[in-house]
C-alpha cells in the first residue's frame, strides 16, 4: 500500500487494475471520461483499452470479452447508458462468466449534461445490481469489490459515482503493483446459454428476480451498507436519517455540527438492503431521505414501512423536504436537515446556518460567464459562414452534442434544436418533410458523426430527405478532453491506424454533394453554403480545421487604433471571447487571440491586421 | 492544522493547477487532503472554482459557505462571486484583472473591476489586491499569472505553507527550464 493523491475517476482506474482488468472499453462523457484514460496511461501490458465508437459497441466489446471469462470494464456517462441500453437489457439475462464492472458516472445539476437521470434508478429497470460510492477512497475499494460480486453472481454491476466523487482529489491509499490479481481467462466455452430465445428469458427472468431476493439479504451484511448510531442528547432520537453517494459526507459533516442522528447510509441503492433498513427503522418516528437525482433511497424505506406495517414517517424529495432537482451542497442539506430536526421538536447542538446567513450579503451584480466557443475555434467561422450564407431565407439550424452546441450563444444563435447525441440529423428530415419550403440543416461533430449520425445520413438517403448536413470536424472529440476516435487514425493502445475517412463515408452512404471546406477561409465557406443550400437532397460540407486547443496557434491579430471606428461588428458578430471593449475603446486580448483571422475578415473598415497562421 | 481554500476564476486561467500545488505540498508535509475541481463545459471561459481542504477529519471536498480560510481570486468578479464562501475573519487574494465576459460586451453593461475590487474593499478586511497584469507584463509572460496569486497567497500565511515548500513542489511537476520564471514569480514583490 502506498499513498497517492488522485481524482476519483483515477483511483476507480486504479481499482479496476488492482483487481486484474483484461479489457476496458468506452466512450468519452463529462464526468466518466478520465476513468478510461487513466488505465491507458498506467496500464500494464496485458490490459487492451479502447475508446469504442459509442457506449452500445463498448458495452458489446466489454461483454464478449466477459464471456471468455475476462474481467471488464466499460466507462460511460449517464446519457451514454441511455445508447447502451439495448444490449444492456438483454445482458442481463445471458450474464457473464468474468467479472463485468459498467462504470455509469452521473450528473447532478446537471453539469454538463443533457439531463439529471439517475442510473440508480436504471438498475432497477434493468434489475442489475448498483454500487453508489460516497468517495474516491470508497469507489476505489468498491470496484475491486464489485468484481467479487459480479463473478460470484454471473451478473453485470453498475458501479454509479457522481461528479463531485468522480471530479474530487483525495489522498487515498492505493495497492503497490505487486498486490494486483492477474486473472487469466479460460476462454470463450460455446454453450446455447449465450443464446436469447423466449424460453431461455423466462427461466432467465425468474433466476434474475430470485438472486436479487437473496442480493438484498447479502447487501444488507455488506461492509458498506453501515448504519450509525445516535450519539450523546440525540441517543433516544426517534427521528433518522438516510443518504448515500456525496450527499452521506456532506450529511456526516453537517451532524459534527448537530450532533449524531442515526443514520443510514445505502451504498447498494439496488437490491436495496431491505433487512438492514428494517434495523434501521427499528424505533424511529421519522426518517429524513438526502439523496440527489431521483428519490431511490426514500422510495424504498417508503416501501419497507408499506411492507412491514410500520408507522416510520419518511421525508424527503416526495414530501418537498429535500430539493427536487439538482446538485446538493453541504449548505442545502444542513437546512434540511435543520428544519426536519425542528419540525420533530429537537434542538441541534448549533443553530447556525451559514448559508442563510450568507446570502442575506448585498453583493453587486455579477455578469453571468456560461462557457463560450473558444477564441480562435474554428467552430465560431463555421457558424459565421452558415449564417452568413443563409441571411434572409427561411431556415432551421439542428445542432447537437459537442463544444459547437455552444453555437447557441448569442451573438452567433446557430443552434435551433439540440437534443442528443447525432439526433439533429432526423430532426432536420423531420422538419423538413412537414415543411418543403425551410433550408434544413444539421450540424455534428466528428466524434459524433462516427458515434451516432451515420444511421441518419442513410436515413436521409433512403428517404429522399432535403437536408444540408454540415460536419464540424476538428479531429477530435474536443468537448470531453481531446479523444482520440475513428477519424484521428489514434488507438487508445498507441497504435497508429487506418483513419476513417469522413468523406468517402458519405459518398459511400451516396451523398454525391460532398465539399469539404476550410471554415477559416471564411469567402470560400460562405460560398460553398449558398451552392449546397440550393441543391436537392441531401448534400454535405464538411468543415475541417483543428481544435485549436490542441493545434497550437502562434499568430495574433491586432488591432490599429487609428482606423477603428468603434462600430463593434466585430463583438457583436463574432463574440469572440478576445475581443472585448472598455472606455477606452475595443481590445484585443493577446493572451487569448490565436491569429485565426475571422474577425480582420469581418472589420468594415480593415481596423485589424496581423499574422494569420490559419 | 485545518484549512479550508477555494480558488476561482475562469476557465483556462489555470486554478486547477494552483490548486494542485497546494495539496501536493499537504501531502508532502504528510497532512490529509481532499479538493473538487470544476472540470467539463464550464472549462470554456465559464466560471470556475476549486475547493481544496486540508485537514485529519475532513470527510468531504466541498465546502460550506462562510467557513472558507482564505479565497484566492484569479478575476475579481469571480472572487465576489465566491464571497459566501468566506468566513468572518477570512483572507481574499484576488487579482486586480477582469476578464470581460461576451454576454457583458454584448449587453453593455458596466462590469468593471474597480467596482469589484472596492466592494472586496468594504467587505474583506483581509484582502490582497495583486496588479497581476504589471507583473505578467514584467516577467514577460501571463503564463505564470497562477504562480504570481499563489506565491502572494502563501505569504498572507492564512494557508499555512512557505514559498519555498510551494517551489518545492514546482520543481517536480515542472520542466526544469521553468524554474527560474516560475520562482520569480512565486517571490514576486508587488
Amino acid at each position: 500500500m502506498h499513498k497517492e493523491f488522485l481524482m476519483g475517476n483515477e483511483a476507480i482506474a486504479l481499482g479496476a487494475i488492482a483487481a486484474g482488468v483484461n479489457l476496458v472499453s468506452g466512450y468519452p462523457g463529462t464526468p466518466s471520461t478520465e476513468v478510461l484514460e487513466t488505465i491507458a496511461k498506467r496500464r500494464a501490458n496485458q490490459i487492451y483499452v479502447e475508446w469504442s465508437v459509442n457506449e452500445k459497441v463498448a458495452l458489446e466489446v466489454a461483454a464478449g470479452a466477459a464471456y471468455t471469462g475476462a474481467r471488464t470494464l466499460v466507462t460511460m456517462k449517464q446519457v451514454g447508458l441511455n445508447v447502451a441500453s439495448d444490449p444492456l437489457m438483454s445482458l442481463e439475462y445471458i450474464g457473464v462468466k468474468g467479472g463485468m464492472v459498467i462504470l455509469v458516472a452521473d450528473d447532478p445539476g446537471p453539469i454538463s449534461s443533457q439531463t439529471e437521470q439517475d442510473t440508480r434508478s436504471f438498475a432497477g429497470f434493468s434489475k442489475i445490481p448498483c454500487f453508489d460510492p460516497s468517495s474516491a477512497q470508497e469507489a476505489y475499494e468498491m470496484i475491486q469489490e464489485a468484481y467479487v460480486f459480479s463473478e460470484k453472481y454471473h451478473t453485470p454491476v453498475f458501479l454509479r459515482p457522481t461528479t463531485r466523487v468522480c471530479h474530487g482529489y483525495a489522498s487515498i491509499d492505493v495497492k503497490d503493483a505487486e498486490e494486483y490479481l492477474v486473472n487469466s481467462p479460460e476462454g470463450f466455452v460455446k454453450d446455447p446459454s449465450f443464446v436469447i430465445f423466449p424460453k431461455l428469458s423466462f427461466q432467465a427472468h425468474k433466476r434474475i428476480e430470485e438472486r436479487n431476493q437473496i442480493l438484498t439479504d447479502i447487501f444488507s451484511k455488506y461492509e458498506k451498507n453501515i448504519i450509525h448510531e445516535a450519539k450523546g442528547a440525540f441517543t433516544d432520537a426517534k427521528i433518522g436519517i438516510a443518504t448515500g453517494g456525496i450527499s452521506y459526507t456532506y450529511v456526516m459533516e453537517a451532524l459534527k455540527q448537530f450532533g449524531m442522528l442515526r443514520t443510514l447510509k445505502v451504498s447498494t441503492p439496488y437490491p436495496f438492503p431491505e433487512k438492514l433498513a428494517l434495523s434501521f427503522l427499528d424505533g424511529l418516528d421519522a426518517v429524513l431521505c438526502v439523496e440527489e437525482l431521483d428519490p431511490v433511497i426514500e422510495q424504498a424505506l417508503v416501501n419497507v414501512c408499506g411492507k412491514y406495517h410500520l408507522s416510520t414517517k419518511i421525508y424527503g424529495k416526495t414530501t418537498g423536504n429535500v430539493q427536487i432537482a439538482g446538485e446538493n451542497s453541504r449548505d442545502c442539506v444542513c437546512e434540511s436537515i435543520q428544519e426536519f430536526a425542528k419540525a420533530n421538536d429537537y434542538i441541534l447542538a448549533t443553530d447556525t446556518c451559514n448559508a442563510c446567513e450568507a446570502d442575506k450579503e448585498q453583493a453587486p451584480t455579477l455578469p453571468v460567464r456560461p462557457p463560450v466557443l473558444c477564441a480562435g475555434c474554428p467552430h465560431r467561422a463555421s457558424f459565421y459562414a452558415v449564417k452568413q450564407a443563409m441571411k434572409g431565407k427561411k431556415t432551421i439550424f439542428c445542432g447537437d452534442i459537442g463544444c459547437y452546441t455552444l453555437g447557441n450563444a448569442m451573438p452567433l444563435d446557430m443552434v435551433d434544436t439540440c437534443l442528443c447525441m447525432g439526433a439533429g440529423l432526423g430532426i432536420a428530415q423531420g422538419v423538413g418533410h412537414i415543411e418543403p419550403d425551410t433550408h434544413c440543416f444539421a450540424f455534428v461533430g466528428d466524434s459524433t458523426f462516427f458515434a451516432s449520425a451515420i444511421t441518419g445520413v442513410v436515413n436521409a438517403i433512403y428517404n429522399q430527405a432535403r437536408m444540408t448536413l454540415i460536419i464540424l470536424d476538428n479531429s477530435t472529440t474536443a468537448m470531453t478532453g481531446h479523444q482520440p476516435h475513428p477519424g484521428t487514425g489514434l488507438t487508445m493502445m498507441g497504435e497508429i491506424v487506418n483513419k476513417v475517412n469522413i468523406e468517402q463515408v458519405l459518398r459511400g452512404i451516396g451523398v454525391t454533394s460532398v465539399r469539404t471546406v476550410n471554415p477559416l477561409d471564411l469567402q470560400e465557406a460562405i460560398e460553398a453554403v449558398k451552392a449546397a443550400s440550393e441543391e436537392p437532397f441531401v448534400k454535405a460540407i464538411i468543415f475541417k480545421s483543428p481544435c485549436i486547443a490542441i493545434e497550437k496557434q502562434h499568430g495574433c491579430m491586432f488591432l490599429d487604433d487609428t482606423k477603428c471606428i468603434g462600430c463593434e461588428k466585430c463583438i457583436r458578430e463574432l463574440g469572440c471571447p478576445a475581443i472585448s471593449k472598455d472606455t477606452q475603446g475595443i481590445h484585443i486580448d493577446a493572451s487569448m487571440c490565436t491569429g485565426c483571422g475571422l474577425c480582420s475578415k469581418v472589420c468594415p473598415v480593415n481596423a485589424i491586421g496581423g499574422e494569420n497562421h490559419a | 492544522m485545518h484549512k479550508n481554500i477555494v480558488l476561482c476564476g475562469v476557465g483556462g486561467q489555470g486554478t486547477v493547477l494552483a490548486s494542485k500545488l497546494l495539496a501536493a505540498c499537504a501531502m508532502t508535509k504528510g497532512l490529509k487532503v481532499m479538493s473538487a475541481e470544476t472540470i467539463g463545459m464550464a472549462q470554456r471561459g465559464g466560471s470556475v472554482f476549486s475547493h481544496l481542504r486540508i485537514g485529519e477529519d475532513i470527510l468531504t471536498p466541498m465546502i460550506a459557505k462562510k467557513t472558507a480560510d482564505i479565497i484566492i481570486g484569479f478575476e475579481p468578479g469571480e472572487a465576489v462571486r465566491m464571497l459566501p464562501y468566506l468566513k468572518d475573519d477570512g483572507a481574499v487574494v484576488v487579482s486586480n484583472k477582469a476578464v470581460m465576459p461576451i454576454t457583458a460586451s454584448l449587453s453593455k453593461s458596466d462590469y468593471s473591476a474597480e467596482q469589484m475590487i472596492s466592494y472586496l474593499k468594504s467587505k474583506v478586511s483581509k484582502l490582497t489586491v495583486v496588479d497581476t497584469e504589471a507583473a505578467c507584463k514584467k516577467l514577460g509572460t501571463p503564463k505564470v499569472m497562477n504562480v504570481l496569486l499563489l506565491g502572494a497567497a502563501v505569504r498572507t500565511g492564512e494557508i499555512g505553507f512557505t514559498p519555498n515548500e510551494i517551489m518545492e513542489e514546482i520543481k517536480k511537476r515542472m520542466p526544469e527550464k521553468m524554474y527560474a520564471i516560475n520562482e520569480q514569480a512565486l517571490f514576486y514583490e508587488f
